[in-house]
């Protein structure tokens, strides 16, 4: 199977934001693969073990997401493909979608993963706008997948505790609910075998993909608040009988 | 301007964000001097359409086929498109489920649109409509608009907006419309199997009034006994966000957010909870919240009455002795 995992390089969970405008100020913090790509590229090497083939990562975004491709292939990945671009924060769901179209669509893939959403926009779309533009069918939220006779078996994810089982056939694209495997990690090994792998280079101009806006992001800010919170200072051991005292005597919920 | 609202049933049942989504709609048709079409989608389903009706809407479109009796992606984007061509709303809302992000990104895109999912909000700015919703997992909200010509589409979260708000039809029923559609078997290339869930869950955290929640700033499954000490110094149930339950450390069943449980206990007691959006969901109903962990702008606090910013290593022990106190 020749496998695409298509990965978001995002601000690292700690990094402390600063809001620039419609987005932040990227200097001097810290970025990681978008933890649910992880799994989607865990869950790839998988498919790979188990029904052989090859796994491409595939990454849109500046420079710096050479990094976190170079970290999927010291995992395991084959190659990988960089969509250089620095404005690609910029661009929308759809936008982004079929900028990875465009570099999907001449691999000629079996199956396409990606992850849930990402841990900075979080729109959760690009799985399923991929489907729609490579004209695929898809299925979301998926907790299993079992390959047989050129199509698969899937465990999907739905609301309040229900599950359901799809069949889906084969090429498709998958978005990969978190924990459904548990993500390795790189071994020294890997990363070694990682220095000799491919990353091609590609943009939106190779590609010959041009966006339109749909939409637009035009300011971002720091929540109002919308419940008055009480902080208790002090000692820990005064903070936890104040708030023993708050949790008995105020709010009597104990 | 005209709205669409794409409501969801299932097996007989409705998912409540479908009238949580007819609210904002109803809300925003006031503000935009609107009006506000319901669609039901799926198969025998004209009571559906009906309930709808009694709300205030302008109309209600029942579409209805042999193969959406099922939900299927391609079975709802090749209905939905005929219905959105022929209805040609402005605005197109949805509920944020898991279905409607399985299909609505597609359904936009096959229109050659945009959506902004997952939205918490809505202002209409001098006549532009800006629609609000989160990310960096709640830590920053962001103003978005549409760019472009109608129509526009858009999801509405979970408890965005309150049901008990929806107004009643003024005069009594807004007529329903069938729609026809056109779907063919060949449409539809995934096939829906058996729908299940998995062994019955021993706690149901739904029912507990007390509950003490762990998130990443628990660290390692080593660390879990000072928060279960916590759990059983109160006499709550232990639970977590997804992050935890992924790894393993406590079972799925004691996962609280949009993908687990959702609970309004009299207590809720988040400790090294960040507050990911999908995790409040889950727990924003709780009468009480304490939140306590060392990231003083951890979105957590924003839903917080009481706030600890500190170690939670720390405050643990110091929490268990003083409740232990307490009862004594």
């Amino acid at each position: 199977m020749k496998i695409i995992v298509c990965i978001k390089q995002v601000p690292a969970k700690d990094a402390p934001l600063a809001i620039a405008g419609n987005w932040i100020k990227e200097s001097d913090i810290g970025f990681e693969m978008n933890e649910p790509d992880s799994y989607a590229l865990e869950e790839a090497l998988r498919l790979k073990e188990k029904h052989g083939g090859e796994v491409i990562a595939l990454s849109l975004g500046p420079e710096r997401v050479k990094q976190t491709i170079k970290e999927a292939l010291a995992k395991g990945a084959d190659r990988g493909i960089h969509i250089a671009d620095d404005n690609f924060a910029q661009l929308d769901p759809l936008g982004s979608a079929q900028v990875l179209a465009a570099a999907i669509t001449k691999e000629n893939a079996d199956l396409l993963l990606t992850g849930l959403q990402s841990d900075d926009h979080g729109f959760g779309q690009t799985g399923v706008l991929l489907a729609g533009l490579l004209n695929l069918p898809h299925a979301t939220i998926i907790m299993q997948i079992d390959v047989q006779d050129g199509k698969m078996k899937l465990k999907r994810e739905l609301e309040a505790g229900w599950f359901q089982h799809i069949e889906c056939p084969l090429p498709a694209v998958l978005s990969i609910q978190s924990g459904i495997n548990k993500v390795r990690y790189a071994t020294l090994k890997g990363i070694m075998a990682a220095k000799k792998k491919e990353i091609a280079v590609v943009t939106r101009e190779s590609l010959g993909v041009s966006t339109e806006p749909t939409q637009k992001i035009e300011k971002i800010y720091v929540p109002t608040k919308t419940k008055k919170t009480e902080f208790l200072t002090g000692t820990p051991k005064e903070m936890a009988a104040k708030l023993v005292e708050k949790l008995k005597f105020e709010a009597r919920v104990i | 301007m005209k709205i669409l609202v794409i409501t969801e049933q299932r097996q007989g049942k409705w998912n409540k964000t479908s009238f949580e989504t007819l609210v904002a709609a109803q809300q925003i048709a006031a503000a935009t001097s609107g009006t506000v079409s319901g669609v039901v989608i799926g198969k025998g389903i004209a009571a559906f359409a009906d309930e709808v009706a009694a709300k205030n809407v302008a109309e209600v479109l029942l579409v209805e086929h042999q193969l959406l009796d099922s939900y299927t992606p391609d079975g709802y984007c090749v209905a939905l498109r005929q219905v959105i061509e022929s209805a040609k709303p402005d605005l197109v809302l949805f509920p944020h489920t898991y279905q409607v992000r399985d299909f609505a990104p597609k359904l936009a895109a096959m229109l050659g649109k945009g959506m902004i999912g997952d939205c918490v909000g809505f202002r209409d700015q001098a006549g532009k409509l800006v629609f609000v919703r989160q990310m960096f997992q709640g830590k920053t909200v962001a103003d978005v608009s549409f760019a472009g010509n109608a129509p526009w589409f858009a999801s509405f979260q979970s408890g965005a907006f309150r049901a008990d708000l929806l107004e009643p039809h003024p005069v009594g029923k807004a007529p329903v419309k069938p729609v026809n559609v056109e779907v063919k078997p060949e449409d539809i290339r995934t096939k829906p199997l058996d729908l299940f869930k998995e062994a019955k869950s021993a706690v149901d955290l739904t029912q507990a009034p007390l509950i003490v929640a762990i998130g990443r700033g628990i660290k390692a499954p080593e660390n879990i006994p000072l928060a279960e000490a916590v759990a059983k110094a109160i006499g709550g149930e232990i639970a977590a966000s997804r992050p935890i339950c992924d790894e393993g450390w406590l079972p799925m069943e004691r996962q609280i957010g949009s993908s687990g449980q959702t609970v309004a206990p009299k207590l809720y007691l988040a400790l090294g909870i960040s507050g990911a959006i999908q995790h409040v969901v889950g727990m924003k109903g709780a009468r009480t919240i304490v939140a306590i962990n060392k990231d003083s702008n951890a979105p957590i606090f924003e839903i917080a009455d009481y706030g600890i910013v500190g170690d939670i290593f720390e405050i643990m022990p110091a929490l268990t002795e003083e409740l232990q106190k307490a009862k004594s």
